[in-house]
């Protein structure tokens, strides 16, 4: 230990240096681990924003050399008071690009390469090279995207366990005012995005009626301008809420219904609040959840302490509040699960192979509808589009599924019997015999 | 965890070669269980789904209604259905695309259904949706307006409610507002058969 020169971040050494009691499974301290981390730990940033700064600065500060950041955004001066990497002559410029140089600037060493695209307009190979990715964002919409490419990479053994190197952890921190959340997720292991979606409390939408005809707040008033009135007067144009012009519309649409109704309380900040469903936003718990989210991140990706189990809650509305809820995971869930292995002859057709799956002892499916990789093979229903895909009945399941050796295919049905029945979506791994390349044929005997 | 990250790199490359199919973007959960879904409906005679942009676009679709009762006998409305990825945390988007005169529909083909916004929750289902607008046209209703003035004269004067629907629905003005005849309604008249006989024509 003596021997160990001090690295700049004396406080980091003392977790990744010495042994201790309370440490993860696979904890090797010592010089080496600091050094690898710098060598070889690359870390996904997934959103540039309040959350994203204070992340990006406490990764950097915690010893992570090989930072992405990726945002599609561009500063606004409304981001100032609380997304602290930017300046007021940033206004305008990508958020990604500004928050990667202005920490490159601070901590030397440290390599940020800034994306300023959209999630998905990324390749999936872009992902895989992360060793873990850190999520700090707005939006149910891009959280349920990142999870589906993260959990997309994870492959099961023939037992149903996780192949390790096929894990790609994420921390996933989120806030709304003054409270908020930071949470693992392990795919195969912890329950992922999917498996606890209903964690989100449904978004609030107001009648349309009472919109037209009997609003009461400036909400109300807000909705009727964006909702019906846009319609009404720019047929076919779509509504855009990054574009600040169609904006000010509404706003002042609003702003004469509010009158009309005598409402108070219609702004352009409520205006841009209500339309895109802009949560007030908090420096300090940013800074909270950020900080617990980072911490999360040097855990699992060194094993200096064992890491949260799962789910962070803190709460800061009056006084202060935590807890940490360990959730469980689906283990049918369609992203995560692994899903029942099923080993095919390549000669099988689709109709057999729905045959098959009525008689198996897992699944006991009838009347089933099968899709893979977005194409229906055979639809059950309605009768439109059983007619359309009839046809594959009779061809090989091998050859509709291009011939891919081993894929996911979902497929559902109805189980149970007479009274009891009730439909189910599944998951199924379809491995097909005899193709080179395939490794886990030979031990997959338990399906 | 670390050392695993190490060795990460040639365990992919090795097995990408021998897979050689890389990585191919999974279906959203909101896909898959729209899929479940749509593999499931069970549709009165007087709906009908298509698929303007294939089988495999679920996504986006499309419903014609053809009542078979009511003041909207006769007519064929169709509804494009768009829903999300994160489908069914959220409602699908419905617009009407037919126009028409109706208390609960208005002009520019907004619909007010509570489980299409307030009321939805994610265990009610494509079916679900297609019944609550079918119901719209047997069960016009003055108490949630869209178009406040179908409203009151549904409320005042049903018989007048009635005409106007008939106008409508043959092409003419209501008040200031001009609809286009509905194509449905041509056979419907012209063919002098009885319905029964028509919708064994039409299905």
């Amino acid at each position: 230990m003596a021997t160990v020169p001090p690295s700049r971040s004396r406080d980091l050494d003392k977790l990744l240096l010495r042994p201790g009691h309370l440490v993860g499974p696979n904890f090797e301290p010592g010089p080496e681990l600091r050094d690898d981390i710098k060598e070889y730990v690359k870390v996904l940033v997934v959103g540039a924003g309040g959350l994203g700064c204070e992340l990006l600065k406490d990764l950097a500060l915690s010893g992570f050399r090989n930072l992405d950041v990726i945002d599609m955004d561009r500063i606004e001066v409304t981001n100032l008071n609380r997304q602290f990497l930017f300046r007021l002559e940033d206004v305008g410029k990508p958020k990604a690009e500004v928050a990667a140089k202005r920490v490159m600037e601070r901590v030397s060493g440290v390599n940020i390469t800034s994306h300023f695209c959209r999630i998905e307009d990324k390749p999936l190979d872009f992902y895989s090279d992360f060793s873990i990715i850190v999520l700090g964002l707005d939006s149910i919409e891009a959280r349920s995207y990142i999870n589906a490419v993260a959990c997309g990479f994870l492959e099961y053994d023939s037992g149903d366990n996780p192949r390790e190197e096929t894990v790609k952890p994420m921390v996933d921190g989120g806030t709304e005012g003054f409270k908020g959340h930071a949470r693992i997720i392990v795919p195969g292991t912890t329950p992922c995005f999917e498996c606890t979606i209903w964690l989100f409390p449904p978004q609030v939408k107001f009648p349309l009626c009472t919109l037209a005809e009997t609003p009461r707040t400036a909400a109300h008033c807000i909705e009727y301008a964006h909702l019906i009135k846009w319609d009404e007067v720019h047929s076919g144009k779509t509504f855009d809420p990054d574009n600040p012009e169609h904006i000010q519309w509404v706003y002042y649409e609003a702003l004469k219904r509010a009158e009309l109704f005598g409402i108070q309380g219609v702004t352009f900040s409520l205006t841009q609040g209500v339309v895109k469903n802009i949560i007030p936003a908090i420096a300090s718990t940013n800074a909270i959840i950020s900080a617990a989210c980072a911490l999360e991140t040097l855990k699992i990706v060194s094993g200096c302490s064992r890491t949260l189990s799962n789910y962070l809650t803190y709460n800061g509305v009056e006084g202060l509040h935590t807890k940490v809820t360990e959730f469980v995971r689906d283990r049918d869930c369609l992203v995560c699960g692994p899903g029942v292995l099923i080993e095919l002859d390549t000669s099988i057709t689709l109709r057999k192979f729905i045959d098959l799956l009525e008689g198996h002892p897992g699944l006991l499916l009838s009347r089933v509808s099968v899709t893979h990789r977005g194409k229906n093979l055979y639809m059950q229903a309605p009768p439109v589009l059983e007619e359309m895909t009839r046809s594959n009945l009779d061809i090989p399941l091998f050859d509709l599924m291009v011939k891919i050796p081993k894929d996911i295919v979902h497929v559902n049905g109805m189980v149970g019997k007479g009274d009891k029945k009730q439909s189910c979506l599944r998951k199924l791994r379809v491995v097909f015999k005899g193709i080179d390349g395939v490794t886990d044929v030979d031990m997959a005997g338990g399906a | 965890m670390i050392k695993l990250f190490k060795v990460k790199e040639k365990q992919r490359e090795l097995a990408e070669n021998a897979n050689g199919k890389g990585h191919v973007k999974k279906q959203s959960a909101g896909e898959l269980r729209l899929h479940k879904d749509i593999s499931e409906l069970n549709l009165p005679m007087t709906c009908i789904i298509s698929f303007p942009n294939g089988k495999d676009d679920l996504m986006n679709f499309e419903i014609t209604i053809r009542p078979d009762e009511g003041y909207y006998l006769g007519g064929a409305f169709l509804f494009s259905f768009q829903v999300s990825h994160i489908y069914p945390h959220e409602p699908p988007k419905v617009k009407c695309k037919t126009k028409v005169y109706h208390p609960n529909i208005d002009l520019e083909g907004n619909v007010c259904l509570n489980i299409l916004r307030e009321d939805w929750k994610p265990v009610l289902n494509i079916n679900t949706v297609i019944y609550g607008l079918y119901h719209l046209f047997t069960e016009p209703n003055y108490e949630d307006p869209l178009n406040h003035d179908a409203a009151a004269v549904l409320r005042d004067n049903p018989k007048m409610f009635q005409s106007n629907v008939r106008k409508a629905m043959m092409g003419g003005y209501v008040g200031q507002t001009h609809f286009q005849r509905l194509s449905s309604f041509d056979h419907f008249f012209t063919a002098g058969t009885s319905v029964c006989k028509m919708y064994a024509m039409t299905y």
